[in-house]
């Protein structure tokens, strides 16, 4: 573990995530509004994990991330594993949890939806975790995972 | 209900469901009150719906209320770009009310958190059609006496229908029993079943529109639509063998009604018509009641 970390350099305070796969790095980096921080960030992807293959990292300094906003990444990376990092040390660990409402991330998969047509910012709730199941605030329509598209 | 929009059955409580089906009861008995006096409802019909427009027109003029609106999106500000949001937004300034129906599914939950005015929902799409569920809860009420412990048979497209669907949510109050029969390609979802066997209600399935239903309180009948079907083979096969006939009525009970949201095909045979257990015209009917009694409840001019 600490030697897969030194792929990528240490930070000092701040946050790593973890066990994010390959292919949703930048979709997470995009959730998470990254690409507007102005921490120091570094990332990596293609990183050999035994559990999922391939997994990305990223590691944000002097950031600590309130539950709410890093949930947001559960419906891309679920297996993602959060170090909080203090003094180049881990202090604590967190899994990131499916919220209860989903707002503004996923993308209703019934065309006839009214979120599809005009501009506005979708919302659902969770109808179930295992199979994930999304259930459209307006059209009240289910999308599962299998046509689940992240905004 | 003062001020509440009412955009899915499920929006409106078991108690609240009694108390328009009542109201229902007591509008129909005096038709002509003036309640609506000075107020404008607006009845926006993004798509034209000529049934259900008639009805809520009827209902508010009934009431003695002003109409303005318009009947399809043609002649509308639609056409020139505008948005649902900006349409509702310069509408609920105009009215006290706002009567809609659109053929995008959400467009009446998200009208109703643009205005400042209660909306109902007059269909959305393939989502729903609340007031249609509460003249058939009131058409069921008034054939039977009450809504409690009823056996209610589902016929035809149990699957795309969204008025079965409605009514077997709000019936779910009411301790009934449900038979669905459809064939395979248009059974009653799971979702619907899950529902019903998580509040303990029963329901049972059937292919074939047989004897079965002498132990039924209601038939309601639905259109199996040749445009649900990918393969025409399938549609031919089926869309026969959900037909009414008068003589399937023989062995049923006395209160026995029939019951369908109209437009029908030929999935009743004109020969059900004069049998004094055909329900479906007067249903309606019973519409314009349970319309009044929903736009006088949400105005709160009524208790």
């Amino acid at each position: 573990m600490v030697k897969k970390e030194l792929n990528v350099s240490a930070i000092k305070n701040g946050t790593v995530i973890d066990h994010i796969p390959a292919n949703h790095l930048f979709k997470v980096i995009s959730i998470l509004g990254l690409d507007q921080s102005e921490s120091m960030i570094t990332f990596g992807t293609n990183f050999k994990s035994k559990k999922q293959g391939r997994k990305a990292i990223i590691k944000v300094a002097k950031k600590f991330f309130a539950d709410d906003d890093i949930n947001k990444i559960s419906l891309v990376a679920p297996s993602a594993k959060l170090n909080i990092i203090k003094d180049y040390q881990v202090v604590e660990k967190r899994n990131v949890e499916i919220p209860e409402r989903i707002i503004g991330i996923a993308k209703c998969f019934n065309p006839k939806c009214i979120t599809n047509n005009e501009k506005i910012t979708t919302k659902f709730s969770l109808a179930g975790k295992e199979p994930l199941a999304l259930k459209c605030h307006y059209c009240e329509k289910i999308t599962t995972a299998e046509h689940l598209e992240v905004l | 209900m003062k001020n509440k929009s009412l955009v899915s059955i499920t929006d409106f409580s078991k108690d609240e469901i009694m108390r328009i089906v009542e109201l229902a009861s007591e509008f129909e008995a005096n038709p002509n009150q003036k309640l609506l006096d000075s107020k404008v409802v607006a009845t926006l019909f993004f798509e034209p719906s000529t049934r259900t427009r008639l009805s809520f027109e009827t209902a508010i003029t009934r009431l003695g209320g002003g109409i303005i609106g318009f009947s399809d999106s043609s002649s509308s500000s639609t056409t020139k770009g505008e948005t649902l949001k900006d349409t509702i937004k310069m509408v609920s300034n105009y009215s006290d009310l706002i009567v809609m129906r659109h053929p995008l599914e959400g467009a009446a939950r998200y009208a109703s958190e643009q205005s400042s005015v209660p909306i109902i929902n007059a269909g959305d799409g393939a989502n729903q059609h609340p007031t249609q569920t509460l003249l058939d809860l009131y058409s069921i009420y008034k054939t039977q006496g009450t809504l409690d412990n009823l056996n209610i048979f589902m016929v035809g497209d149990l699957k795309y229908g969204r008025t079965v669907h409605s009514l077997l949510m709000a019936m779910s109050h009411f301790n009934t029993t449900f038979n669905f029969i459809a064939p395979d390609s248009l059974k009653m979802p799971d979702e619907y079943k899950l529902f019903l066997d998580s509040i303990g209600i029963k329901y049972y399935e059937h292919k074939e529109f047989t004897d079965i239903i002498s132990e039924a309180d209601i038939l309601y009948m639905t259109r199996v639509q040749r445009e649900r079907f990918s393969d025409p083979i399938e549609y031919e096969k089926v869309k026969n063998v959900y037909v009414l006939r008068n003589s399937m009525l023989n062995h049923t009970k006395d209160n026995l009604r029939i019951l369908h949201p109209l437009p029908r095909v030929n999935e009743i045979h004109t020969d059900v018509d004069d049998n004094p257990k055909a329900y479906y015209f007067q249903q309606a009917e019973n519409g314009v009641y349970a319309r009044m009694a929903i736009i006088a409840s949400i105005l709160g001019l009524v208790k």
